[in-house]
Formats: structure tokens, C-alpha cells, sequence
């Protein structure tokens, strides 16, 4: 009956360490308060699922998914989005920190900028809450980086899927700094993506990209 | 659908070249139609009235900006949608759907949510009287029942979105349900009362703790304009 419990893995950094892009605030409700109730929530979620496992109530075992889903989405896209920020100021900030993923972005939409541009597009087009990635999708022996939107707290992990780098679009990522200045968010945002992060995920597999939630047991 | 929702472009430049100010009161006068454009409403009350429950900060920004960009955003669309029908060009016409459903949606339920507030001053707070009062007795027992079960319907949402209570108008019973992002209640249910979930409705004043903010909207639910969309 017993299931695994999962605990709030730690910043890489200071709480204010993303200023001025994002607040010291921010940062601490986001993810002392938010990420942790996604944990909580799940670890609840889990613990009921495995009582019904146990018993083989199929039907509340169904009828957990949709908490399950929702709240282990929280804490993995949350524990990647941690991982892939960094100090604007930080080598691991540039974009020269990942050589090899840049030119697979140069190749397929022709610069940084026009990848901004079109990440940008594609992250204030999302309604409601949500998240914007760039994705490594693996297909046999091809693989290829596309953008993609995923709803409230859908994780990236279809088959052949390695999240690259994700950026928080729920209003709780941003509303105490910017409000309703949606924009400005993705800008700044953008100064304090970890490269390094990225490049490390696109040149690894799956699971290398997924072992901070291995750690967070 | 509700009178300040749609006004004509004819009336909103001849207001806009007199009295901007004025112009969200004016409106419902026109005669000419050329062609229905959706405009912001106007508040039945201050920013501030409805605090504590909801700061005026919060009341200013969800007014005057969010509101407001879905009502230009819908008017953006509807124009590229007449645009696309002119030339029949169905894809774009599928292409722009999500978009109204979206930005229409934010409009008019905002429009029906600052209807259903009120300030205490004004009657916010006030239980529901007559077929309302009888309608949620009976569906839930008593209101205290009735609002333990739209508290928990609003903190079961997960992402954006709003809760309703809502008419069958197949049956005339009401319910409380919640809708994703801005869907708004349309087809066989009527909305009677929304609260809004989305984090910018809140979090300026609430941060994480939105069971608090759904504890406190009640002191400031109209009722009396809830009851008369009941039919």
C-alpha cells in the first residue's frame, strides 16, 4: 500500500537571484507555496491510488487520474522550470553556453531572433493557463526541436519527448511584477534562461532530462 | 444578450468625437445599425466598494485592462471574421473561432460578474429572496450548503477558469458549473452568478490563498441581479 512521496526539491539559486527579471516575491511564492501544494496535493493523490490499487477499486483508481495528472504535472514542470533558469548575469545565461542546440535552432528557423519571435507568438497565444516548450522529439533515428503549448499543468512527456527548456505562463508567474504585462514577462524572462540546462537536455536522453524528480523522492 | 454588451459603431463615433467620458452611459439609443461593436461597460459602483473583499487595485486593473483587452480583442476578431466570410474563406473563419469563443467569452463574463457584485453598501451580501431563494433550497438544502459546494467547485478548477451558477433551461433547476478559460455559459444553461477563479482576479490581494478570496466574495454577491436572470 505504500506509495512514494515526493518532496520539494531545492533552488539551484537565491530566491532573488532572478531579479530585476523576476521578483525575490515572486520566487518564493512560486515555489515555496505553489510548487509545494502541487506536492502535496499529488503525494495525497498517490497515497489514496494506492489504497485503491490495493484494493482493486478500479473506478476511484479512474477517477484519481485527473488529480494525479494535473498535480504531478505541477511538480515536474515546475522542478524542470527551476533547473532551467539561471542568473541573468551568469555564463549560463548566454546562448554561447549551448553551441549544439543553437545550431539546430539556427538551422530550423534561421536565427535566435526569429526563434524568440516565434516562441514569443506562440506563448502569448496561450489562453487560460499554461506552458510554452521547446521540445526534443525523438522518432526512431531522427529527431527534431519543435515549439509546443501545453494546457494548466499538462506535462511534456509523450513518447520520444525531452522538454529542452519550459516558460511558465500561469498569471501567478509573473502577475505581482508585471500584471497584466504579458509581454514584458516573456521578455524578461528570456534574459534568464539557462543554456547550459538546455543544451545539457538536447544532447541527453529522456531520463537524464527527468533525474531531478528521481532526486526529489 | 444583455444591453451593454453591444452598442453601434454609428452611436460610438459620434460619442467618441463629443464626450469620450460619457460614452459608456450613452449608447443603447441608436437607431442607424451599421454594424455591432462590443464596448467596455461601465462599473455600477467605485473600484473601492467592494473592499475588503476585493482591493481596488485589483477592481482597476481587471476592469479597466484585462476587460478591456478582451472587448478591443473580440471587436479585432469579429472584424477579421466578417473580413474572411465577405471573401468565404471558411479556414479562416474555423481559424478565427477559438479566438471569439475566447474574447467574447472574457467580455461578457466579465459583464455578467460585475453585475453580480455589489457593494455592501448596496445590498452585496444579501441573501437571495423569492424563486432563487427557493431554487437553491432546493437543489442544495440551504445556502450555506449551496456555498460550501461553488467553494469547492472554485477551488477544484485547475488552471483559468469560473464557476456558475447556472439554469437547466430544459429542466428550470440550477447547478453550479465550472467552465475552462473564458467559456462563457451559453446554449441550454443560463448563467445566474460567476465568480471569477483566474489567478489576476485575485492575487494581487491573495497570492496562493484563494480559498480566502473565495470565502470573501460572498459579502459582495448581488444577489438581487442574480435573481432576475432567473426565469
Amino acid at each position: 500500500m505504500s506509495a512514494p512521496s515526493y518532496t520539494l526539491p531545492p533552488l539551484p539559486y537565491a530566491y532573488d537571484a532572478l531579479e530585476p527579471h523576476i521578483s525575490k516575491q515572486i520566487m518564493e511564492l512560486h515555489h515555496g507555496k505553489h510548487h509545494q501544494t502541487y506536492i502535496t496535493n499529488l503525494n495525497a493523490a498517490l497515497k489514496t491510488q494506492a489504497e485503491a490499487v490495493h484494493t482493486s477499486d478500479i473506478t476511484s483508481q479512474v477517477g484519481l487520474q485527473a488529480a494525479i495528472k494535473f498535480n504531478a504535472g505541477g511538480h515536474i514542470n515546475h522542478s524542470l522550470f527551476w533547473q532551467n533558469l539561471a542568473p541573468a548575469s551568469s555564463a549560463e545565461a548566454k546562448t554561447s553556453a549551448a553551441p549544439e542546440l543553437i545550431k539546430q535552432i539556427n538551422a530550423i528557423w534561421g536565427d535566435e531572433q526569429a526563434f524568440y519571435d516565434a516562441f514569443k507568438t506562440t506563448l502569448l497565444g496561450i489562453q487560460g493557463s499554461g506552458w510554452g516548450w521547446l521540445v526534443k522529439v525523438e522518432t526512431g533515428k531522427e529527431q527534431r526541436l519543435t515549439i509546443v503549448t501545453t494546457k494548466d499543468q499538462d506535462p511534456v512527456v509523450g513518447k520520444g519527448e525531452v522538454p529542452i527548456f519550459g516558460i511558465d505562463m500561469w498569471e501567478h508567474a509573473y502577475y505581482l511584477q508585471y500584471l497584466n504585462g504579458k509581454p514584458a514577462y516573456v521578455e524578461n524572462i528570456w534574459k534568464v534562461i539557462n543554456w547550459k540546462t538546455a543544451e545539457e537536455r538536447f544532447l541527453g536522453t529522456r531520463a537524464d532530462a527527468f533525474k531531478v524528480l528521481r532526486a526529489s523522492i | 444578450m444583455n444591453s451593454t454588451l453591444l452598442r453601434t459603431t454609428a452611436v460610438r463615433s459620434a460619442l467618441r468625437a463629443a464626450a469620450p467620458s460619457s460614452a459608456a452611459r450613452a449608447g443603447i439609443a441608436g437607431t442607424t445599425f451599421v454594424r455591432g461593436k462590443a464596448t467596455l461597460p461601465d462599473l455600477a459602483y467605485d473600484y473601492g466598494a467592494l473592499e475588503p473583499a476585493i482591493s481596488g487595485k485589483i477592481m482597476e486593473l481587471h476592469h479597466k485592462n484585462h476587460h478591456n483587452t478582451y472587448v478591443t480583442s473580440f471587436n479585432n476578431f469579429s472584424e477579421q471574421i466578417a473580413e474572411a466570410k465577405q471573401k468565404n474563406d471558411i479556414a479562416a473563419q474555423i481559424a478565427l473561432q477559438p479566438l471569439i469563443n475566447f474574447h467574447g467569452g472574457g467580455h461578457i463574463n466579465h459583464t455578467l460578474f460585475w453585475e453580480n457584485l455589489a457593494p455592501t453598501s448596496q445590498g452585496g451580501g444579501e441573501p437571495p429572496t423569492g424563486a432563487l431563494a427557493g431554487a437553491i433550497n432546493d437543489s442544495y438544502g440551504s445556502l450555506d450548503a449551496f456555498k460550501e459546494k461553488f467553494n469547492a467547485a472554485l477551488a477544484g478548477i485547475q488552471g483559468s477558469g469560473w464557476a456558475w451558477l447556472v439554469q437547466d433551461t430544459q429542466t428550470g433547476k440550477v447547478g453550479i458549473k465550472t467552465y475552462a478559460n473564458q467559456d462563457p455559459v451559453v446554449g441550454q444553461f443560463r448563467p445566474i452568478l460567476g465568480v471569477d477563479a483566474w489567478e489576476h482576479a485575485y492575487y494581487l490581494q491573495y497570492q496562493n490563498r484563494k480559498a480566502e478570496y473565495f470565502k470573501a466574495i460572498w459579502d459582495v454577491i448581488n444577489w438581487k441581479a442574480a435573481e432576475k436572470r432567473l426565469k
